[in-house]
């Protein structure tokens, strides 16, 4: 059997994957066990969170969809067996190809017919000119120049109605799921429309709906023009900016999914057992807290950068080599940022620790094993979650100054910091190239702020001390 | 309290031998000079000759901790390790690629780096708390909670594009402030303020919020209640007793970055061209010299636990019944 693909598992996809097996573990866990759902049924009233929540995981089905991974097969030669080329790409390369292979030769404005540097043209009657080309294909289509502004309010138009009509579709089958579950059709409008308790879905809704007109205005554009211009190289800068989705939910999560065992384990342990081993972990902690943060992390890039500089033999393609470095910034953002966690983890711990039930369960001989499993981790596990949440928003910030200092992801991979470190000098020209700099700042703000939205509601659910106020 | 202080800096002894050992680790055997020669030379140039030449001039031809060749003490003493690392101790830095010596660099350089700190730092704190306070007056009502959207929004834009936006509008746009720069002396105040600004607004979002809720803890507290039933007024509650009491978490917070105000900020510092530590060590960072990183490595440790010696100190000025025995 051959397939027209190699599917290719990077390890930042393996871990990712890890991560969403666990998030889908938890999730079935909590609906099993009614006292764990109600926290959450408290975040899924909050308004403000829902709607974050629906941005949030609009930007997570793009990182998945970027995180399938695959090599094409090369043209098949008669006789020979199939093979597979170097080039890595993944699902959102497939959904998003018109965007990934209409390069032009450098930047272009946003919605430009022209390039932004004048170049020597040839005349259909032979004279030079030294005037702005027209690009190969942001608007090629379009037979007259001044055509441009209705093609584009039509294609917005027809878009925008696209997406409305797949929004009011989801309505419609929502009341209609109503009204199957034996209300009538009045009840079942004036419940989806006015309910109190319906507020926070419908919020959600809302957003779901406005997000799908955004992306129908957007699938009828982008074919067709470059709606954030495109770059240094030619490439389209709005496909640039839904690349770096991946990067920065990997930075946001994977550090996470490396930091979580280490904070569990050691913060509770020190807690728990007190003593030497609080003494030890203490020890460690505090000296790695005492480290400028930056500066570790670009020690540890930097030695890990030589590493794979003199070992380039262990990597087959240019994609695992810098997936491999992504990986390693999870990794060292992990070491350096789960000592928050775990003193947090260990105060806890101490203050349960003296507590009558945990008392009592010793002396029934439970062995050290159980409580700690069975009694100190569920009662420390809101404390994880809200730390978890709220460190996102901060990886995602983290990784575009990282980039910026040179510690970041690999240079080539596509990021925010990137887009940013390569536009302080495009800032400087005459005129300005300002569109990379707005999309990776537009693309980041909506993700952070969605990010800190729901934090906030996680954070207000959880939290045993917000409720009294 | 003279005894006090004699036990944390023993304490902190154990603390920076443990930095030392993992940035020996780091630098020297998970990643051999010979790889560090290596980068340094580019793939064009490396023969086993050049490669021992220039471990030769930077210091590096020898072995990590047990030197075979010396004799008597030297076996253990003519090491990289002592050499390189222990000698951090005594703050003697050793070179820079470049050749010149890293502990001049750095008190030369620190100067400009506190200006910028040292401003910023103070100028942000008076800003967060007053800020924070106001919306602690208002509280429950609209301003806190547009307030708080503030925060929020100002929380999510990266650190990055205050400084773009900073040069932007104010040095490109309006040509208020030069874009970057920095000259020693007073005549240099013009290329302070728009650095100083931006770190201000940048910590803004943040700082405030924490501190709205430290506040917020507080005035829910029963002293609170006891102050206003005696009728002061909500401003003398406001300063004297919720600031008051809110002093330990900000200055659990505040009084440890001090001492690190030194080593600057590497980003602001890069973007606006200032000469201080942070964009030395960025440099270093893109030239990969690591005696450099190294150096600044160690030198931050120590300022971070100078900093927790200050603040348990500084309890003792603002709570009275905090003493350090």
């Amino acid at each position: 059997m051959s397939l027209p693909f190699q599917p290719e598992i990077l390890w930042s996809d393996a871990l990712l994957f890890v991560l969403l097996a666990a998030v889908s573990a938890f999730v079935l866990h909590v609906r099993r066990h009614e006292h764990l759902c109600v926290p959450w049924l408290r975040v899924a009233q909050s308004r403000i969170g829902m709607a974050a929540a629906v941005i949030l995981a609009v930007y997570a089905a793009i990182g998945v969809l970027d995180s399938l991974h695959f090599r094409p097969a090369l043209p098949a030669e008669a006789g020979q067996p199939l093979r597979y080329g170097n080039e890595v790409r993944s699902v959102l390369d497939v959904v998003a190809e018109p965007l990934r292979t209409r390069v032009e030769k450098t930047y272009s404005e946003p919605f430009a017919l022209h390039l932004y540097a004048k170049e020597n043209l040839t005349l259909a009657d032979g004279r030079q000119v030294r005037d702005y080309p027209r690009l190969k294909h942001g608007g090629a289509h379009l037979a007259d120049e001044r055509e441009r502004a209705g093609d584009i309010a039509r294609r917005a138009i027809v878009g925008g109605l696209w997406g409305a009509g797949l929004a009011f579709g989801l309505w419609l089958l929502l009341g209609l799921s109503q009204v199957r579950r034996g209300r009538g059709v009045a009840t079942a409008t004036a419940r989806m429309l006015h309910a109190q308790e319906w507020a926070a879905w419908r919020t959600a809704l809302i957003a779901l709906s406005l997000l799908l007109v955004l992306g129908g205005v957007l699938v009828q554009l982008a074919g067709h023009y470059h709606i954030l211009g495109t770059d240094k190289v030619g490439q389209d800068v709005f496909y640039l900016s839904l690349k770096s989705i991946r990067t920065g939910l990997l930075i946001g999560t994977l550090t996470t999914l490396i930091m979580l065992p280490f904070a569990l384990f050691l913060g509770v342990a020190a807690g728990y057992y007190g003593g030497r081993v609080d003494d030890l972990i203490q020890y460690v902690y505090t000296t790695l807290n005492s480290i400028p943060g930056v500066l570790l992390i670009a020690a540890a890039v930097l030695v890990a950068q030589v590493y794979i500089e003199t070992h380039a033999e262990l990597f087959d393609t240019a994609a695992a080599r810098s997936d491999l470095r992504l990986v390693f910034l999870c990794a060292i953002l992990g070491v350096t940022s789960w000592t928050g966690l775990a003193r947090l983890l260990r105060g806890e711990t101490l203050k349960l620790r003296e507590l009558e039930y945990i008392q009592a369960a010793r002396a029934f001989g439970v062995t050290h094993l159980r409580i700690l499993s069975r009694h100190i981790l569920p009662n420390v596990g809101h404390l994880v979650l809200i730390t978890v949440v709220i460190d996102f928003s901060g990886l995602v910030l983290a990784e575009a100054v990282l980039s910026y200092v040179g510690v970041g992801v690999d240079p080539a991979m596509a990021s925010w910091g990137n887009m940013i470190n390569g536009a302080r000098l495009e800032l400087a020209r005459e005129p300005m190239v300002w569109w990379q700099l707005a999309a990776a700042f537009l693309f980041m703000f909506v993700l952070v702020l969605s990010a800190n939205l729901f934090a906030d509601s996680v954070r207000e659910a959880f939290d045993p001390r917000a409720e009294q106020r | 309290m003279l005894a006090y202080i004699v036990r944390r800096i023993l304490y902190a002894i154990p603390i920076l031998i443990g930095v030392n050992l993992l940035t020996f680790a780091l630098f020297f055997v998970v990643n051999t000079p010979d790889d560090m020669a290596r980068i340094h030379l580019g793939a064009k140039h490396v023969t086993p000759e050049a490669i021992e030449r220039w471990k030769t001039e930077h210091g590096y031809d020898k072995p990590l901790f047990f030197n075979t060749a010396a004799q008597g003490v030297a076996k253990v003493g003519d090491t990289l390790f002592v050499d390189k690392s222990l000698k951090l101790f005594a703050f003697s830095f050793g070179q820079a690629d470049d050749g010149r010596d890293i502990a001049r660099e750095i008190g030369s350089r620190m100067w400009p780096s506190l200006a910028i700190a040292l401003p910023t730092f103070l100028v942000g704190l008076l800003a967060y708390i007053g800020f924070a306070l106001v919306m602690v007056f208002f509280r429950a009502s609209y301003l806190d909670f547009a307030g708080v959207v503030l925060c929020v929004v100002l929380m999510s834009i990266s650190g990055l594009f205050y400084i773009i936006g900073g040069q932007f509008l104010l040095g490109k746009l309006w040509h208020l402030v030069p874009v970057s720069g920095f000259e020693p002396g007073w005549a240099g105040l013009k290329f302070l303020l728009l650095p100083v600004l931006v770190g201000v607004v940048s910590g803004l979002g943040d700082s405030s919020r924490f501190y709205r809720t430290l506040f917020l803890e507080e005035i829910h507290k029963d002293y609170v209640r006891t102050a206003r039933a005696k009728g002061l007024s909500e401003r003398v509650v406001l300063f004297r007793h919720v600031l008051g009491n809110a002093m330990i978490p900000i200055l659990t917070g505040a009084v440890v970055v001090i001492p690190r105000l030194f080593l600057g900020s590497l980003i602001v510092e890069s973007f606006f061209g200032i000469p201080g530590l942070g964009s030395y060590t960025i440099d270093a960072i893109q030239a990969q010299d690591f005696a450099i990183v190294r150096a600044m490595v160690f030198l931050g440790s120590v300022l971070y636990i100078l900093g927790l010696l200050l603040t348990d100190l500084s309890y003792t000025v603002v709570d009275p019944r905090v003493r350090l025995e």
